[in-house]
């Protein structure tokens, strides 16, 4: 049944269809919505049985999601940004343990500055933790997503981020189709853990590896992660038989057959871009999507594929690595492994930076004509970063630049500094 | 389940690492000597039998003690207890009160008829023993229990030797000596009383013993020359409790003067207290830290009306009154006479100097060395190649009936050598458990309890026994007052601070040992060992 | 209240066992059928504290719950001495996660077992003062605000062994380590310092708060006892000497902790509800000297260039103790602190 409702409201309405047991978070603005509501289910006993626990900080939220999951409990949390980087250390160790943690992911730029909207730099920073990260087109699919990560999180026994963009997704209201109880449960199997806290069977769980064998743990984990390359395509397969829904997958083409420039994007972003492709077919240029769900484990093979004919192609990035250029754009690189191929990288939309029709528009414009740069940044203010790159070099104690930036553009008062 | 490779791990598995190849130095278990078996004349397991009692195995407790000495109810009375001297316990708060458990198992073994252990299977050898004293009654038990046959002799018309005609009754009741002495006899023993061996070769042959044991005791007092105006009124301390043993006390008057320092003048003068003297005072050269008795007696006879003039000697006796001349210590601790004396009323004098012993049997016993009075003897009390043993009093030695029984369960193993033709193996003789190897901590403050003590006022008139047994509840607490020197007494504290779990402990009684796999050879099981039972030593390599 | 509760008169009530005690009188460590928690094998150094302090308390907790005990440890000295592939010493359930997250670990592994309607298992959390009172203090407060049913026990070596010694916040004035070396004019650690753990929980208003040491073993063993009869968030503070970062002679591991509850340096006490309930009081004072002289830690407080000022003010510490938690006093009493 469609209904109008926040994006968060879908998610956390999903989530509890799966039947976690063990529910904690740590609030930071965009995920705020989500858990609330997830809390509110379970303090009112719609969602039971279920601990929801409120603790002092996201490195708390996924060493709880640990003990509860190595206990053999169904963990969810969710988190953003500043709060994925406190909880950096024990992502990394939920995934080196194998515990099928399922953690939503509100996409959030990184401070500082401290910028609360969206972009991809958090779930970036987490990419090598072993960690498998999915990215919600739409709202739909960000709720969808959950169900089958549970799935695949359980079968596999690896840690599933949701990655869903902050505001855009998480706080957008639409028509959302959610699942019926009776399905999640048919879809889903109750948790049945690899390894698993029980004093009728005790093991020791999380033991100090050396160069012994350090290598292969890692390689298994690399290994599983390919499982999941397969299994993937197969749950998306079998959601859709059962919904008519294409959520998931590993990545999704989109008018690629005979497109000479390909445009590759994550997330929330690829809804405009394929508005975009159409515009730019109805002109003539041969333009096509390709959107990648499945960011870990990486889908070379599918990526090459589908980016097999083009001429060219354009990585379109809400995140980058300073001081060396795209992310997303050096595994699109790898798959490739094609030098008559031309790749370009826009790195767009950073710390919720609006990305326009006109502005893609544009850029598919130059891909067309061959004018991309290699590396682009969408509709940056150069105006301003000379400014601030002229003050910097007249005197050393410049000050902030973000704050001397905001003062150019007359946000913040002259005389916070004068 | 098929657990995840690496990070996760079976129980136990730590096992497959042997950390003993770590260690440079291992601990052992040892047994050492405690101090109280160290101490005791009469060669007791000490802290072998309290083991026993410990646990309220009383009869197996009194067992373990009669295997060394079959007197414990008297020694549990008269015997001056060195072991408590030199008790460890000491150091701690008071010594363990070992003299009183065994007289608390001595008086329940008679209370419940517990029997000696059988005579063994008959040798053919006859063995003489002179004197049925402590050392000659020790030497017949222990005779006994190796199966010779014993001639047990004494000029006496009782048994018992100075247990009988020394020690006043108060101290020793006569039921219990009697007793003790029968369950002895009880064990066949051939005796002849009132039988006075005038020549000890002679009765050899004529009774054709292979072996003597002589353990004539001494019996002589020894007298001082002092002018005394009337010599019936002077009498030595020996004679004066024999005749009391006798039942045919002396007439001493109201004011009676005991001259002398050590147990036999302080029990003369108890008894002349008790025999109806209002004035007993002891007269001593030497002042109260140089006496020869103890203080327990000497506490004792003041509590009973008992006085003592220090630093004195008797000048002269009229048969009225002494003239004591006052002393005063040297710089060595000698008495050097003052010239200045005084006078103290006295109707009799009671000479308690020591005793002098009658070896006139040993006249033809040519090969019998005899010095200052007293028989020589080797460590077996041999005292003569052909097989004359000697003991108790009539040995240089402490004169106590402790050191005598000792003498005579010695006695009983040499003579049992020397009949046999069997050479004596060397005994081993642990290290002693000294105080600084234990670890008192452990140790709970548990003071000693005290033997109650007849009302004093009682006690001045009659001659019931003046200490009273322990109770049961008192007994058992007194003895697991015991530290176990030296000796593991099961407290797992060994098994209880390894931190490598390399002590395997084997059941209740049979102690430890060391998983060497494991021990690192830290040492903390010696450090915490309440008892010092556990030493490291050097690894082999 | 004393630990002095079975009067075996031979042994006291400060020996492990007694042969003459019935059996559930002795200690968890005399039954020869004990959980041994932690088995034989492990990498501990010689003497280690720690490793004692481990077994006895997760023993004891084996027996108070019927065996049913699952444990979270911190990443340190006892996680990587019992641990390294291919090889656990743990003979119970034991999950290792970080080294500042154990009381949160530990909160998800309880917040399962509830809703999975298991009542009768229990959590222990482990770490050493470094994970406790330094890296873990975040999670480790949440966890007590939270009141969730985890037994935390603290194995406090008072410092970062497992790392070669150096400084946390439970290392004691003066002391030496890697990171407070024994040189300048206020050689060692700070004075001034240091967090006080015990108190910290207590003031959370938790059910059961209590430290112990490895030298009185039955005090510890009643002191897990109790918190195992209680449900909710307690904190038990076990102070564990290190033969290695104390320069102690590794037969004195047990010595030396004795000697730091007898001289007041370290009070051994248990507060429910935040209120003290029982002290473990002196039995042979000490004066600090005789602690300090066992540990190569303050031995630039002796010897050619002694320091008795230095030792003073580590005296005075002892003595406010002894005030604070009436450590001398004949009869408990009901204080707060």
């Amino acid at each position: 049944m469609l209904r109008q409702i926040e994006g968060s409201r879908a998610i956390a309405e999903t989530v509890a269809l799966c039947r976690p047991e063990v529910v904690c978070a740590y609030p930071i603005s965009p995920q705020t919505h989500i858990i609330e509501a997830v809390g509110a289910m379970v303090k009112a006993g719609t969602l039971a049985p279920c601990e929801f626990i409120n603790v002092e900080s996201e490195f708390a939220a996924m060493s709880v999601a640990i003990g509860a999951s190595a206990t053999g409990a169904r963990a969810y949390t969710a988190t953003a940004s500043q709060g994925l980087l406190f909880m950096m250390e024990a992502v990394y160790n939920a995934a080196g343990l194998g515990l099928p943690i399922v953690m939503t992911l509100a996409n959030r730029a990184i401070g500082a500055p401290i910028n609360i909207w969206n972009d991809h730099s958090d779930a970036m920073a987490v990419r090598d933790s072993g960690w498998i990260q999915l990215f919600a087109e739409s709202n739909q699919e960000a709720a969808d997503l959950h169900v089958q990560a549970f799935l695949l999180a359980e079968e596999l026994s690896v840690p599933v981020m949701v990655c869903v963009d902050g505001f855009i997704l998480t706080h957008a209201v639409e028509g959302i189709d959610l699942l019926e109880q009776s399905f999640v449960d048919s879809f889903l199997p109750p948790y049945e853990p690899r390894q698993v806290l029980d004093t009728k069977a005790p093991v020791s769980i999380g033991a100090m590896v050396g160069p012994e064998a350090f290598e292969e743990v890692r390689y298994l984990a690399h290994l599983r992660q390919l499982d999941a390359l397969e299994r993937i395509p197969e749950i998306a397969q079998e959601f859709f038989e059962a919904t008519g829904r294409e959520s998931g997958g590993l990545v999704r083409p989109y008018r690629i057959e005979d497109a000479e420039v390909i445009v590759v994007a994550m997330g929330s972003v690829l809804g405009t871009l394929k508005d975009t492709v159409d515009e730019r077919r109805n002109a003539g240029e041969l333009v096509g999507v390709l959107g990648v769900t499945s960011f870990r484990p990486f889908p070379s093979e599918a990526v090459r594929n589908a980016l097999a004919n083009a001429s060219q192609v354009v990585v379109l990035e809400k995140a980058f690595s300073i001081g060396a250029g795209g992310v997303l754009s050096t595994d699109i690189a790898i798959a490739m492994h094609r030098d008559e191929t031309i790749l370009r990288t826009v790195v767009a939309g950073l710390g919720g930076r609006a990305i326009t029709r006109r502005s893609l528009e544009k850029v598919l414009e130059d891909a067309s004509h061959n004018q991309l740069a290699p590396l682009t940044f969408l509709d940056l203010d150069h105006e301003a970063v000379d400014r601030e790159r002229a003050r910097m070099q007249a005197t050393r104690r410049s000050g902030p630049s973000a704050e001397n930036l905001l003062r150019d553009r007359n946000t913040v008062s002259q005389g916070a500094k004068e | 389940m098929t657990i995840p490779f690496a990070i996760t791990l079976d129980v136990g598995s730590s096992r497959a690492n042997h950390t003993g190849s770590w260690r440079v130095e291992r601990p052992v278990y040892v047994d050492r000597l405690p101090p109280c078996n160290d101490a005791c004349p009469a060669g007791e397991n000490i802290q072998g039998w309290l083991y026993d009692a410990e646990a309220g195995n009383y009869e197996a407790a009194w067992h373990k003690l009669v295997e060394e000495n079959p007197f414990p109810a008297i020694m549990g009375r008269v015997c001056f207890h060195p072991c408590e001297t030199a008790c460890n316990r000491v150091q701690v708060d008071e010594a363990v009160g070992i003299n009183a458990v065994e007289r608390f198992l001595g008086d329940l073994a008679l209370e419940k008829g517990w029997t000696l252990p059988e005579p063994g299977s008959d040798t053919g050898k006859r063995v003489l023993v002179v004197g049925a004293g402590p050392a000659g009654l020790s030497a017949t038990y222990h005779l006994r229990r190796l199966g010779h046959h014993v001639r047990l002799v004494d000029s006496a018309s009782r048994l018992g030797g100075m247990m009988h005609y020394g020690i006043p009754a108060y101290r020793l009741p006569r039921t219990v000596l009697d007793a003790e002495i029968a369950r002895v006899i009880a064990m066949g023993v051939e005796i002849q009383l009132n039988h006075v061996v005038h020549d000890v070769e002679q009765e050899r042959r004529d009774g054709k013993f292979d072996a003597v044991f002589l353990a004539v005791g001494a019996q002589i007092g020894k007298r001082v020359d002092i002018p005394a105006g009337d010599s019936s009124r002077v009498i030595d301390a020996v004679n004066f409790l024999h005749h009391v043993a006798n039942d045919d006390p002396p007439l001493l008057g109201r004011r009676v003067v005991i001259y002398g320092g050590g147990d036999t003048a302080f029990d003369a003068a108890r008894t002349a207290r008790r025999l109806g003297a209002t004035d007993a005072v002891i007269v001593y050269r030497r002042n109260r830290e140089r006496m020869g008795a103890s203080g327990e007696e000497l506490e004792q006879a003041l509590g009973e009306g008992v006085t003592v003039r220090w630093l004195s000697t008797v000048n002269k006796f009229d048969g009225d009154h002494i003239v004591l001349e006052k002393m005063k210590l040297n710089a060595d601790g000698f008495p050097e006479p003052t010239g200045q004396f005084e006078e103290l009323g006295a109707d009799s004098l009671v000479l308690a100097l020591g005793q002098d012993t009658d070896l006139s049997l040993l006249e033809h016993a040519d090969d019998v060395a005899v010095r200052d009075g007293s028989v020589e003897v080797l460590d077996s009390m041999m005292a003569s190649p052909s097989g004359i043993f000697a003991g108790g009093d009539a040995v240089p030695a402490q004169r106590t009936a402790t050191v005598a029984i000792g003498h005579g369960k010695r006695a009983a193993h040499g003579i049992d050598d020397f009949v046999t033709g069997r050479v004596a193996e060397p005994k081993e003789r642990h290290e002693l458990a000294s105080f600084e190897r234990l670890n008192t901590w452990y140790y709970a403050d548990a003071p000693r309890t005290e033997r109650p003590e007849l009302e004093r006022i009682r006690r001045q008139t009659n001659f019931e026994e003046v200490i009273g047994g322990l109770s049961e509840d008192n007994a058992l607490f007194e003895a697991r007052r015991c530290m176990s020197c030296g000796n593991c007494f099961e407290c797992d504290n060994c098994l209880g601070v390894c931190p490598d779990n390399a002590v395997i402990k084997l059941g209740d009684n049979m102690r430890y040992q060391f998983d060497y796999d494991f021990c690192k050879g830290c040492g903390i099981c010696v450090k915490e060992c309440p008892c010092g039972a556990i030493e490291m030593v050097p690894e082999r390599n | 209240m004393t630990s002095q509760r079975v009067h075996f008169y031979q042994i006291g009530s400060f020996a492990v066992g007694n042969r003459l005690l019935d059996q559930e009188e002795r200690t968890v460590q005399a039954q020869a059928d004990r959980a041994n928690s932690i088995d034989s094998g492990h990498r501990a150094c010689q003497g280690c504290g720690e490793a004692l302090g481990a077994r006895y308390a997760l023993d004891a907790a084996m027996r108070a719950t019927n065996g049913q005990i699952v444990a979270v440890n911190a990443t340190g000295c006892l996680e990587v001495f019992s641990t390294p592939y291919p090889e656990t010493s743990w003979r119970i359930p034991w999950l290792h996660s970080l080294f500042g997250n154990a009381p949160a670990v530990a909160t998800g592994v309880a917040a399962a077992l509830r809703v999975k309607g298991v009542k009768d298992v229990r959590v222990v959390a482990q770490a050493g003062d470094g994970g406790t009172v330094d890296i873990g203090f975040g999670c480790l407060s949440g966890m007590f605000e939270r009141n969730d049913d985890v037994l935390f026990i603290c194995y406090d070596n008072q410092g970062y062994m497992n790392t070669g010694v150096q400084r946390s916040a439970a290392t004691p004035p003066a002391a030496r380590t890697a990171t407070t070396e024994a040189v300048g004019p206020e050689p060692g650690n700070t004075f001034g310092q240091g967090k006080d753990l015990p108190r910290i929980a207590m003031a959370h208003n938790i059910p059961y708060v209590a430290t112990a040491t490895v030298a009185d073993l039955h005090d510890l063993e009643r002191k897990v006892e109790r918190a195992m009869e209680i449900r909710g968030a307690r904190y038990l503070h076990i102070l564990v000497p290190c033969p290695l970062g104390w320069g102690s002679a590794s037969d004195e591991t047990i010595h030396v902790a004795r000697l730091a509850k007898e001289s007041g340096l370290f009070p051994v006490f248990e507060a429910e509800g935040g209120v003290i309930r029982s002290v473990s009081r002196i039995r042979r004072p000490v004066p600090v000297e005789e602690y300090l002289s066992l540990q190569r830690r303050f031995a630039h407080l002796f010897g050619a260039h002694p320091r008795p000022d230095v030792i003073a003010r580590i005296q005075s510490m002892a003595d406010e103790n002894i005030a604070r938690y009436g450590l001398f006093a004949p009869e408990s009493a009901e204080e707060s602190v």
